[in-house]
């Protein structure tokens, strides 16, 4: 294949099953297959997150705590929830494992919790990160037994004389079938056969016997005493499960345009399988249909995507944890803080008219060393907001340094001429308008240095709508 | 063809006045007695959302309720400070001039609005609130974004302006969204900055990539309503006093917008901090101040250009507070919680329900007798004149003789 044509479609690779490419170029693959093999080795290294999350009080205290004490702890919360947020924002720059790390965003984003407690969130997103690539029916027994999940959807409530049935519905609904495949008669069956599941203080999964529903139960036209993993069972007996799971990825690798050939095939082979994800991953990067020219930049990039590609590219580095963590809020995707248990709408949904000027105006900015002022809409959740008394509340400033060094170095071999050419080609996954090529051209300086020229091209392309694109 | 001949003429006429160009998308004319947008009847709603919960019983407070009194011994509001309203109700001591609007009939009190199993997380229940959801339902549009999708022929993003740097989930929809501006003039900047808007100005066709064409659409309209509001705000300013504040500020913005002529159907003003956890009551007194003053200076400053009758105000928060205080001077998250509907357009002013009921609670907390959802349907029926059903889903009940 021709070296070229070979670049875009790693880069198209890289921009998909991971957060974009850097410009290191030693054993750079010789082939797809072998680039797709890589990325899969790559992956089976798994890095926990680590950060020491701050553990709180039991839930319901709260109201008995003084002034002092309550706000003492809300600030400890929220440093914790933002170290970790950090932490693992940079994970998804530097591990080398991109892979595990991008399935890890998506199983947060379809097994979405909002979840108060850093403690949780950090078990939860190990949990995701340990399971991500394997099959399927472990992961969803795994976090169905996560005390993230089952305090979010209320399953700690879910008892034999009072079933509660927020988490057998959204198994059903958000994570396994899909909407219009089940009865609300077999949520409620589900539901009994939830009751019990729970966690303890220490955080650790506990059945509690006692207000286990042990009778029998019919969901989906099977009838027994079913327990919560029976139930989990059957679900994924239903190839209506690999549908959808296979239709999600779909959508968050390839493109917002489902294409229903495509999902059924790969859907069959997943069922077959076992549900064996990184065996269907396989499949759509090493599928001819992956590469097609209509498929490059058809994707927007999401918030997450946008800052950690940019830090791949540019070497960002942020004054502060709290400054990736502001623009996140601002780009309308905060890690570890989904919207609801239904995750992120993701698409076209991340664009408004503020969401695009921010979009925008970050890239040149950081290149720029400018920091990024924006006020934030207050989230009393993690960070109650104070009255504003005449003060400007809610302005957050972000500040970080962004690098070109990496982006000269590949060039050194690119003649002056073709700056603008070669800077689009590895910056942008679609190509330029002529006219608009030559509006960069022409608002370099001639007087300019080379690295003040690439500085400036750069500044351009990431000030474009194309940059947003993946 | 009809399209572009009227193109034509406004880009005539707008040489003629040595005006900017009006944005290309509009589909109508907005000087000389043609409406922007087909079927608007000049109506507008203000929306002011208190951010954090603001604690409803504080607000208005059931002075004549012993079991209020019991369930605060140090927080509940002595009978004698209460700025007395209607059956046994009164407003915040801080909270004179809302009184001098109520008492001159510009304000409606509606009592327990709610919804069926309320979220007590901040960020859900704004969402409920701002998508009107149910609560096991989760949508990705805002209730006003629906309605600007519902304008038929199609609302330019300015139909529906947030004085803020982010945009609501509330003013999404699916085809059509507000847009967010907290200075016209830095918004206009940063929107027309040299270099994007030649870059946009080589899209203005269409685009064989349809995402590469989504954004350029995107930010054209946003590069157009920009010039549009610069355009039309640039010579008036307010001359009514304000008091300090962004909240204020925000309010006074809202009135150039309508003063200086620009056709918008929405608005929205966020005023954050009700969060009171914790001693509450300097803060929570500081906010409805704020408030207060902020919504009557607004009052005046619209009723002098005879935009009050034309114009309703709703203030809302995401939830109310639990009945009891915390044993840190404050309040907890509860569930329902009041509203305020203010304009000069009010049909039936004062309380507009009884009291909320302190006996029969649910777990500490008040039950809510008004879905939101309701008052928003009569909001877009009656108010606006849209369709409120489609809309809104369609279980939703018209409150009658408010509007």
């Amino acid at each position: 294949m021709e070296q070229r044509a070979l670049d875009r479609k790693l880069q198209h690779l890289y921009w998909r099953a991971g957060f974009g490419p850097t410009y290191r170029q030693e054993n750079a693959p010789g082939s797809i297959k072998q680039a797709v093999r890589q990325m899969l080795r790559d992956a089976q290294h798994q890095q926990p997150l680590l950060q020491p999350a701050y553990r709180p009080l039991e839930e319901g205290q709260n109201s008995m705590l003084d002034a002092n004490a309550r706000l003492k702890q809300q600030r400890e919360r929220r440093q914790s929830i933002e170290q970790l947020n950090y932490t693992w924002l940079n994970q998804m720059v530097t591990a080398r494992e991109q892979l595990r790390e991008k399935m890890t965003l998506f199983w947060h984003g379809h097994f979405a919790c909002r979840l108060r407690e850093p403690g949780l969130m950090q078990l939860q997103n190990n949990t995701l990160r340990q399971h991500a690539l394997g099959k399927f029916p472990d992961l969803l027994l795994a976090i169905s037994k996560d005390p993230g999940m089952l305090q979010f959807l209320n399953n700690q409530q879910n008892r034999k004389r009072s079933p509660n049935e927020n988490f057998a519905r959204e198994v059903l609904e958000l994570f396994t079938l899909g909407r219009g495949y089940y009865t609300e008669q077999d949520i409620k069956e589900a539901a009994r056969a939830f009751t019990g599941w729970g966690y303890n203080a220490k955080g650790e999964f506990v059945f509690r016997e006692r207000q286990h529903d042990a009778g029998p139960k019919t969901f989906m036209g099977h009838t027994g005493n079913f327990t919560g993993e029976d139930i989990l069972k059957l679900v994924v007996q239903n190839p209506q499960t690999a549908t959808f799971i296979t239709q999600k990825l779909y959508t968050y690798f390839v493109s917002d345009l489902p294409d229903t050939p495509r999902i059924a095939k790969l859907s069959a082979w997943f069922y077959k399988s076992g549900y064996d994800i990184s065996g269907l991953l396989e499949r759509m990067f090493t599928a001819k249909w992956f590469y097609e020219p209509a498929l490059a930049g058809a994707k927007i990039k999401s918030p997450v995507e946008l800052l950690v590609g940019l830090q791949r590219q540019f070497a960002v580095a942020y004054a502060d944890s709290r400054s990736p963590y502001v623009l996140q809020r601002a780009l309308g995707q905060e890690l570890l803080q989904p919207p609801n248990v239904g995750g992120w709408p993701g698409g076209r949904n991340w664009i408004d008219s503020s969401t695009l000027a921010y979009r925008l105006r970050i890239g040149p900015a950081l290149l720029q060393d400018a920091a990024l002022a924006v006020y934030l809409k207050p989230d009393d959740d993690s960070e109650p907001s104070k009255p504003t008394n005449g003060r400007k509340d809610g302005l957050r400033i972000a500040r970080a340094k962004a690098s070109i060094v990496g982006l000269e170095k590949r060039l050194e071999k690119v003649s002056d001429d073709a700056l603008v050419s070669s800077i689009s080609q590895l910056l942008l996954q679609v190509p330029l308008k002529p006219e608009t090529k030559q509006l960069i051209e022409q608002g370099i300086p001639a007087t300019a240095s080379r690295t003040e020229k690439i500085h400036q091209i750069a500044q351009y392309m990431l000030s474009l709508p194309e940059y947003q694109l993946c | 063809m009809a399209t572009t001949s009227r193109r034509d003429f406004i880009r005539l006429s707008a040489l003629a006045s040595g005006m900017l160009l009006v944005p290309n998308f509009l589909h109508g004319l907005d000087k000389h007695g043609m409406p922007l947008m087909p079927g608007s009847n000049g109506k507008r709603l203000v929306v002011i959302q208190l951010s954090g919960g603001n604690d409803g019983l504080n607000t208005v407070v059931p002075y004549l309720d012993d079991l209020y009194y019991k369930a605060r011994p140090g927080l509940a509001i002595p009978a004698k400070k209460v700025l007395t309203l209607d059956s046994g109700l009164g407003l915040n001591p801080a909270m004179e001039k809302l009184r001098l609007l109520y008492e001159q009939g510009h304000v409606a009190v509606l009592n327990s609005v709610g919804y069926p199993d309320p979220d007590r997380s901040h960020f859900r229940s704004m969402d409920i609130w701002q998508s009107a959801s149910a609560s096991d339902e989760y949508l990705h549009t805002g209730w006003l974004g629906r309605y600007l999708d519902s304008i038929p022929g199609g609302a330019a993003a300015h139909s529906a302006i947030e004085v803020d740097d982010m945009l609501s989930l509330a003013l999404k929809g699916e085809q059509r969204m507000g847009i967010a501006v907290q200075d016209v003039q830095r918004f206009y900047q940063a929107s027309n900055q040299d270099f994007l808007r030649k870059a946009a100005g080589q899209h203005q066709e269409a685009h064989d990539h349809h995402q590469v064409d989504y954004l350029y659409k995107t930010l054209i309209e946003t590069q157009q309503s920009a010039r549009y509001l610069q355009e039309k705000t640039k010579v008036y300013r307010s001359r009514q006093s304000y008091p300090k504040g962004e909240f204020a500020n925000h309010l006074k913005t809202i009135a150039e917008l309508i003063s200086s002529g620009v056709e918008s159907r929405v608005y929205y003003a966020s005023l954050g901090g009700f969060d009171t956890h914790v001693r509450q009551e300097l803060q929570q007194g500081r906010l409805l101040e704020e408030l207060s003053v902020g919504v009557y200076s607004f009052v005046q400053d619209l009723k002098q250009h005879r935009e009050f009758d034309n114009t309703m105000i709703m203030v809302f928060s995401e939830f109310g507070r639990r009945v009891a205080q915390n044993a840190s001077g404050g309040t907890d998250h509860g569930t329902a919680n009041n509203l305020f509907l203010i304009g000069g357009g009010l049909k039936k002013a004062g309380m507009y329900n009884e009291a909320p009921d302190l006996q029969n609670l649910d777990q500490g907390d008040l039950m809510y007798q008004i879905d939101f959802r309701n008052v928003y349907a009569t909001l877009l029926q009656n108010w606006l004149q849209a369709d409120a059903a489609g809309i809104l889903g369609g279980n939703t009940k018209i409150l009658s003789g408010l509007m």
